[in-house]
């Protein structure tokens, strides 16, 4: 019998050793395998990104730019469909079971278990007749987003728009996720971090027919989703509105800046497209449409890249250069000889104010020679080096040859011939003031935007500096800041502007300027046309002005491709700006009338 | 010979306290597992929870009125039990209601159960009482053929149901025989057999082709076996009756390998088939067959160390672990309370079943001591295949975990079978050997 008893230490053992075997398998999956866990939590807990509200932006009056509208992506796991009435699903989206079953093999490619984008931006009442029978649909929700819309469908080019995140885009910043928008153009892209706020995220249970159960801890683990901050900028929604209409069946650019601050007032690139085209689904197709199938290339910012030679309004510089160095003074008569470089009809000019107002080609031939040989050196091509060194860095105090700070992507810098650039083209000392004469006109090597020539406007309205042009003046929401732009000086003396000024007021008012069409009753409108030669056809139209005289309000640059000379289309249009800007209307409506029919478009295909 | 002042003077009160803390912690775990907000109170009638602190009221009421019977009472009846069980079960194939394919249950009304609890109380009383008999020699084939057909007859009876776990569970009482004397070597031949069994389904993965020759993987196996064979022959040269015994085991082990197949698709039904593919790996079909092992394995692994928490729980909750409140009620426990759950859950049943034997060996009664081998044999295999299919190391057997899962049925027959047991132990002091 002893002998049996012993037996209890083998039960007793086998009961032990059962015990010990189960801990040591719950140890392996308990603890050490982490992969239950994750199971667990693709099962039963869903993770729905709480996306903010993008900012809005806002003109310098409060009227919206862009604003958001909702739209829902409806959601799919493709692991979870299972038992739906297919034909009814299908019947609800408008699509058939062909289409369903292509893009649930594709969603399931993604993963079986996460969640992927089944149908993207459905809008809200698309979206709500779906969500009353959604419950039928197990593995489908809809996930709120939000898309953008401009009310006013205008300044397409500054406003910019947003796509959805290529793989760039998720490498260079891990918070962007497939299938999220980040701005690809415009304020959008320069503003991306500010506007798009600060994602948050909610874990809620779902059980095992994916119905919602709550949420996961209470909450504790959600990150409560931060609207973008808005954008308060400086532009005057009616005034860029007006401008587009105005711009209407015309190639060119109108950029209006508030010369004591900088702020831009309109920026317009025409023709212009309604960036209510380039949202949600519709996006990529009529993107194609805009770049592909339309010769006039609408998504190209003329204002910001199209390089365009100044010009007589380059006479302007030349002439505040000239006073600042000493080589002129505002009594300089210089015959307009034509034998150094052609020109119309005028009498010659017996001062300086006379020879700006008339755009006298070889009056600033001469003062230009006068500001490139100054004789400190013996060797006139050294002489010519050195005169277009201490040149070339005057002219760039303009905001000239370089990019200036604007806040918007893509801006081109123009260009400013120096010493190196002739260097380059015809070898050191190789060159003097008889090959580069016809920069004192504005043509030849320079280039320069549209917003540079509005930039020049402001500079003289100024009398002399020019703040920093921009878009956007302040944040408004969690980043809340008044932003600060830096002045820059010209450095040349205030009292130098006073005869330019002068000259400018007369090329409007005077009977023999070039700017008539630009004169507004009792307003003062300072201004200066210029003619940018084209190689490829019709001249282009630029008319550069500010107003009123004495504390101006605005400065404008206007180009008008193909529409010859400067005085005929661009001055009006910069005239109608300034008045519907400073008045609110414009009170000669038959100068409107002219500009707002004329087609313009038609002048480069005749020739062809 | 001592006079008991009180019913409750020698009682176990450490089996006592471990069988309240099981039903304890069981209960919390239903409330866990079907916990929801709309309900949050645990008595609340209409959930599971609720039901089982009434079937837990009822159990303790049955726990102590087998404390006020005399304890002659189980000995003296103990055919009589055995007799009334083989009855209902008889009964219960003529006009039991079938539930999930078994015909194992009565209804009356709104109370059923299953005459297999009751089965198993009274087996394990009709054991300990034959095999108490003076008269009656292990030793003798004839003590153990009975003893035997003790076990046989109603597993059988329950096997035509058909409930494979209840069946199961008859099997455990083999340990009860193996204390009374029965050769240790049985166990070595099922083990032997099982092992069989596994390799033989395992190897049917298997087959190479060399040099054109189609080779399967059985026949490897078949090959080292007769080499094995071979070799303990060789080396048993000199004794003729080894060399029988070695040629005899050779012979019927060969014979068995090469009828698992037949054993295992005409005698299993498809879904056991099933399961004992998808536990030994052959087949993995986690959304099929395996969908209740590869959820439970989830629910229990996602707990980690520390559990997620009281009422935190979202596999066993959310209804991604079927059974969750009675065949897989320990996903709760592994999910909600982690690993240190799962090792106090098991740390008790182990220690009670560990005290059950203890007590057991101290009786002078060996009817007192055989049914406590019984009663911790039942307990023991409950324990091992419900929490051995929750972590997929048993096939999936619908039994419940003793004191654990929710149901008063199952509840009252282990609160029955341990509370007689206390009973008995607790006179220890009283009985003449």
């Amino acid at each position: 019998m002893n002998n049996l008893e012993n037996r209890k230490i083998v039960v007793i053992t086998v009961f032990v050793m059962v015990g010990l075997i189960f801990l040591g398998r719950l140890f392996v999956i308990q603890v050490l395998d982490d992969s239950y866990g994750s199971s667990a939590d693709n099962q039963a807990l869903r993770f729905v990104t709480q996306y903010p509200s993008r900012g809005i932006v806002y003109d310098r009056h409060g009227k919206i730019l862009v604003q958001n509208q909702a739209a829902f992506d409806l959601m799919v796991v493709p692991r979870q469909v299972e038992g739906i009435d297919t034909a009814a699903f299908c019947g609800l989206l408008d699509i058939d079971v062909e289409e369903f079953n292509r893009r649930l093999d594709k969603a399931r490619e993604y993963s079986s278990y996460r969640a992927s984008i089944f149908q993207k931006q459905l809008t809200a009442d698309e979206y709500a007749q779906i969500a009353e029978r959604l419950y039928q649909f197990h593995g489908f929700y809809g996930q709120k987003r939000s898309l953008r819309i401009y009310p006013d469908s205008v300044a397409g080019h500054v406003l910019g728009y947003i796509g959805e995140v290529g793989a760039k885009d998720i490498e260079a910043d891990s918070v962007y996720k497939s299938g999220d928008f980040i701005g690809i153009s415009g304020l959008e892209r320069q503003y991306e971090k500010v506007l798009r706020g600060d994602r948050g995220r909610e874990v809620l249970m779902v059980d095992v027919h994916n119905t919602v159960q709550g949420r996961y801890k209470g909450g504790e683990l959600d990150i409560p989703a931060h609207a973008g901050t808005n954008l308060i900028t400086g532009l005057d929604l009616d005034l860029q509105h007006y401008g587009e209409r105005l711009m209407q069946n015309k190639k060119g650019s109108i950029v209006a800046i508030e010369p004591r601050t900088g702020e831009v007032l309109c920026l317009i690139s025409s023709p212009t497209y309604d960036p209510n085209l380039l949202v949600g689904v519709k996006r990529a197709r009529n993107y194609q449409l805009l770049v592909q199938n339309d010769s006039l290339d609408p998504l190209f910012n003329r204002a910001l890249m199209a390089k365009y030679p100044p010009g007589s309004i380059f006479k302007i510089i030349q002439a505040l250069i000239a006073l600042d160095v000493g080589v002129v003074n505002e009594k300089t008569g210089i015959a307009c000889n034509k034998a150094l470089v052609g020109c119309h009809n005028h009498p010659s000019a017996q001062n300086l104010r006379e020879a700006i107002q008339m755009s006298c080609n070889p009056y600033f031939h001469q003062v230009y020679k006068r500001l490139i040989n100054q004789g400190k050196s013996s060797n006139y091509f050294e002489d010519s080096a050195i005169g277009l060194d201490a040149w070339e860095k005057r002219v760039k105090k303009f905001g000239l040859g370089q990019r200036l700070a604007l806040d918007l992507p893509s801006l081109k810098s123009g260009s400013i011939p120096d010493v190196a650039l002739y260097d380059r083209i015809y070898g050191a000392r190789r060159w003097a003031f008889s090959t580069i004469y016809s920069v004192s006109i504005g043509q030849g090597e320079v280039e320069v935007v549209p917003l540079q020539m509005a930039n020049l406007a402001a500079i003289i309205a100024n009398r002399g500096y020019y703040v920093d042009p921009h878009i956007v003046k302040q944040f408004d929401g969690r980043l809340d800041s008044s932003l600060s732009y830096e002045a820059h000086s010209t450095n040349i003396d205030a009292a130098y502007f006073e005869p330019v000024i002068d000259a400018m007021q007369r090329v409007v008012d005077k009977p023999g300027g070039t700017a008539r069409r630009a004169r507004i009753d009792s307003l003062i409108v300072c201004g200066k046309t210029g003619t940018a030669e084209n190689p490829h056809g019709e001249d282009h139209s630029v008319f550069i002005a500010f107003a009123p005289r004495e504390n101006p309000q605005i400065a404008i640059a206007v180009y008008v491709e193909n529409a010859g000379f400067g005085g005929t289309w661009a001055a009006p249009i910069a005239s109608l700006m300034i008045e519907r800007y400073i008045r609110g209307s414009v009170r000669d409506s038959l100068k409107e009338d002219r500009v707002l029919e004329a087609n313009l478009l038609n002048v480069e295909r005749d020739e062809d | 010979m001592r006079i008991k002042r009180s019913i409750f003077e020698d009682i176990d009160w450490v089996m006592v306290i471990t069988f309240a803390a099981l039903v304890l912690f069981g209960w919390i775990s239903i409330y866990a597992a079907t916990y929801d907000e709309s309900h949050p109170s645990i008595f609340d009638l209409a959930k599971n929870h609720g039901k089982q602190a009434l079937w837990i009221g009822l159990a303790s009421v049955i726990a102590i009125t087998i404390l006020f019977f005399d304890h002659r009472f189980f000995e003296t009846f103990a055919y009589l039990i055995y007799g009334a069980a083989v009855v209902l079960l008889l009964a219960v194939l003529l006009i039991g209601t079938e539930i999930k394919g078994a015909q194992s249950w009565f209804v009356i009304g709104s109370i059923s159960f299953q005459p297999s609890e009751i089965a198993k109380f009274g087996t394990a009383l009709a054991l300990a009482k034959y095999l108490s008999d003076e008269g009656k020699r292990f030793d003798q084939w004839k003590t153990k053929l009975y003893a035997l057909g003790i076990i046989f007859f109603p597993a059988a009876l329950i096997m035509l149901q058909p409930d494979v776990g209840s069946t199961l569970v008859f099997a455990s009482l083999l340990i009860v025989l193996y204390r009374q004397g029965l050769s240790g070597w049985i166990f070595g031949i099922g083990f032997i057999a099982a092992a069989l069994f596994v390799i033989a389904l395992y190897l049917k993965q298997f087959e190479w082709t060399v040099s054109g020759q189609l080779i399967e993987g059985k026949m490897v196996f078949i090959v080292g076996l007769t080499m094995l064979a071979a070799a303990i022959l060789y080396l048993l040269s000199k004794r003729k009756g080894s060399r029988l015994v070695v040629g005899g085991a050779y012979a019927v082990s060969l014979g068995y390998f090469l009828s698992v197949d037949w054993l295992f698709d005409k005698v299993l039904k498809p879904h056991h088939q099933n399961r004992i593919n998808e536990l030994l790996g052959i087949v993995s079909d986690p959304l099929g067959a395996g969908y209740n092992v590869h959820q439970s394995k989830i629910a229990i692994g996602s707990g980690g160390f520390s559990g997620k928490g009281f009422l935190q729980g979202t596999q066993t909750k959310f209804h991604f672990v079927p059974e969750q409140s009675t065949d897989f009620i320990f996903c709760t426990v592994g999910e909600e309370w982690g690993f240190i759950g799962s090792f106090v859950v098991i740390s008790l049943f182990v220690f009670l079943l560990g005290r059950i034997i203890w007590n057991a060996e101290n009786q002078r009664s060996a009817f007192t001591r055989i049914y406590g081998y019984s009663v911790a044999s039942i307990l023991f295999i409950h324990v091992a295949i419900n929490i051995g299919m929750a972590i997929g190391l048993a096939p999936v057997i619908g039994i419940p975990l003793p004191f654990f899962s929710y149901g008063g049925s199952s509840l009252w027959s282990f609160t029955l079978l341990l509370f007689t047991f206390i009973k008995l132990d607790s006179e220890r002091k009283y009985v003449l050997r």
